[in-house]
């Protein structure tokens, strides 16, 4: 196996072509052939748009406006229409947040799997058994039924599962999961997670999971990114990260998870404060206004990122120093 | 039997609201045909009505039937129509049944032509919009939609008639109309003109219709599925937004064929096709009731089944709405 990560996102911007607004500052983070990375922060943090971007997925209206995403070595942001559809869906595929809207509502299930196919390899003799099986593969009681039906016959596990069959046709090199399990129930969260995280390993696919919670990732991934105001916060193994975090903000995060020890009367730590808008930020630390650690150089200068090998940090006072 | 329990057979209610309808339609009809001035005999006779005895006057009173009380009048007409007669046409000494079966058919193809080709030319133009909203191409077709809409048809008409007529000599409907059947090359030639003016003027409501209809669907999280899966720009657009737009158009398409159907009077008159509107325009000038108000039963009977009609391909192209 080379060096070379197999995706690396450098220095990553993404704003609003009107009215210019930096929603994502300078985002670097890389992820390893068959490794699983995780991007953890609230809504707004720019967390979907660094995942959306890899795709050329951004919505209508924001673009990005500097950095590289490369893929293999190839600079996605650089490539034609054509070439970038031909890694969409067969190289990277994406599951998306909300499997209730991510369906065509009014196309068959079975012809929107095919579509992957027909879009890459064509149509084949046994493209209908491969879906089938996949299908299976996912959980979906009776294929055969699902193929004629339309996404409004399902229950939102169920879709999410039938989205996830449709990333996993043409076993793609890497996996996004926006947030897959947000919008479904505890109890099949928890299966889809399994699921997800099963079919990844079975295929040695590299894995990108993006989520607000950190009790999800916890288990699925081997490296963290912490997103907050649009930036990388914190990243490293999820072992260091969940042992001794650095930023305060990882710290605020991990406090603020509900223990499985604790009492059901015991009351639930949170962050004081409410998340400051990525382009009001300006030339001060995002976080600043939420930090107990905050000094003034906090609120005058944009705390740069120190790496210490695998980890990293972006805090003039990161705890566990002595300054 | 209870009345509720015959309410809830499938299309009870619905044909007991259609006719309903075409009942208070056929009163309203009725009812406006006597209140504007002048009868049957003046419409006859004209000015020289005045030279006629009240004797005449009288006997002629008999002749029409409109010596007897207006619930008679009505009561003997709708014999008439219920028994597929659709009463009598005094000028032309026929039923008015006979002159539907020559007029209608022309006013059917007209619309047919008038809708196919607006519906063609509406969603071209609407998808030439939708692409760049805000761009010059969206200008120029939203342009065309205005002025499409802005234009009325006699004066379309009249414009064509005149260049066609007196620069070019050439005005096929000043021959005597011929049926597609009859001799198909000159009933293009007589079609043409009036179709396109037709087309123009449905083609600007589809048109601004497909356009928002697109640029709703364009943002919805399917779409983005769809592009994520490595599906082809061309696919995407017809497959994914057109497809999921296809309702209000349809919406839209049947409104205006209606209105074809009923509305090409003055198109109708100035191409001197024989249609339904110059058989309604004449019967108007001649207080012919009987043809009025048989002619209108017959546009709202036409209308309803379209609409009939327009339910059951919603129901085609959206599984969601139910049975």
């Amino acid at each position: 196996m080379s060096n070379e990560p197999l995706l690396s996102v450098v220095d990553l911007g993404i704003a609003t072509i009107q009215d210019p607004r930096t929603l994502v500052h300078d985002v670097s983070f890389h992820i390893n052939s068959g490794e699983a990375v995780g991007v953890v922060g609230e809504s707004g943090s720019g967390k979907t748009l660094s995942a959306l971007s890899i795709l050329g997925l951004l919505p209508r209206g924001v673009g990005v406006t500097n950095g590289e995403i490369l893929f293999n070595g190839n600079d996605l942001l650089k490539l034609n229409s054509e070439d970038l559809r031909h890694i969409r869906g067969n190289e990277i595929a994406m599951i998306y947040q909300d499997p209730m809207t991510a369906l065509n509502p009014v196309m068959k299930l079975g012809k929107q799997l095919l579509e992957v196919i027909a879009s890459h390899d064509g149509i084949k003799a046994n493209s209908e058994n491969q879906v089938r099986d996949l299908l299976s593969e996912v959980g979906i009681p009776d294929v055969n039924r699902a193929m004629v039906s339309y996404a409004h016959e399902f229950s939102g596990g169920m879709r999410q599962r039938i989205m996830i069959a449709m990333a996993l046709l043409l076993s793609p090199k890497l996996l996004i999961a926006d947030e897959p399990t947000t919008a479904l129930d505890v109890t099949i969260q928890q299966q889809i997670l399994a699921l997800v995280s099963d079919a990844r390993k079975k295929r040695n696919m590299s894995m990108l999971w993006i989520t607000h919670d950190l009790g999800v990732v916890a288990n699925l991934v081997n490296r963290l990114n912490v997103m907050y105001a649009g930036r990388i916060v914190e990243s490293g193994s999820v072992e260091e990260i969940f042992r001794m975090p650095k930023h305060p903000y990882t710290a605020g995060l991990l406090s603020s998870l509900p223990t499985s020890t604790g009492t059901n009367r015991e009351r639930l730590t949170s962050i004081s404060g409410v998340p400051e808008k990525p382009w009001l930020v300006g030339n001060s630390c995002g976080f600043a206004a939420r930090c107990s650690r905050a000094q003034s150089r906090c609120h005058n200068e944009i705390p740069p990122s120190i790496s210490t090998g695998e980890s990293s940090v972006a805090c003039f006072f990161p705890i566990g120093s002595y300054s | 039997m209870n009345f509720r329990r015959i309410m809830k057979y499938p299309g009870v209610s619905r044909t007991l609201s259609v006719l309903t309808t075409l009942f208070g339609i056929s009163v309203f009809v009725f009812l406006v045909l006597r209140v504007i001035p002048g009868d049957s005999i003046t419409g006859a006779f004209g000015i020289e009505t005045g030279a006629l005895s009240p004797q005449q006057i009288a006997e002629l009173r008999v002749y029409y039937g409109i010596d007897q009380s207006l619930f008679m009048q009505y009561i003997s007409w709708m014999q008439s129509f219920l028994s597929g007669k659709f009463g009598f046409a005094y000028s032309t000494g026929v039923s008015v049944a006979t002159l539907t079966k020559s007029s209608l058919p022309v006013t059917i193809e007209l619309a047919i032509i008038g809708t196919v080709l607006g519906v063609i030319l509406g969603i071209a133009i609407g998808m030439f919009s939708a692409k760049k909203p805000g761009s010059t191409r969206d200008f120029a077709g939203q342009l065309f939609g205005l002025l499409a809409l802005a234009i009325p048809g006699f004066v379309l008409s009249t414009g064509i008639v005149t260049i066609m007529a007196n620069k070019f000599h050439y005005f096929p409907n000043g021959y005597e109309y011929m049926t597609p059947w009859e001799n198909p090359w000159m009933n293009f030639q007589q079609m043409m003109f009036p179709g396109l003016v037709l087309g123009i003027a449905v083609a600007a409501p589809i048109m601004r219709t497909t356009r928002s209809a697109l640029l709703e669907t364009v943002d919805k999280d399917f779409v983005r599925t769809a592009h994520g899966k490595g599906v082809p720009n061309n696919t995407v657009q017809f497959r994914h937004i057109l497809r999921n737009s296809l309702i209000p158009i349809v919406t839209m398409t049947g409104i205006q064929f209606g209105y074809l159907l009923g509305g090409a009077v003055i198109v109708e008159k100035i191409f001197a096709l024989p249609g339904m509107g110059r058989q309604i325009l004449d019967a108007i000038m001649k207080r012919e009731y009987a043809t009025v108000q048989s002619s209108i039963m017959i546009f709202a009977i036409m209308f309803v089944l379209i609409n009939v009609a327009t339910d059951i391909i919603y129901r085609k192209i959206d599984p969601r709405i139910k049975k």
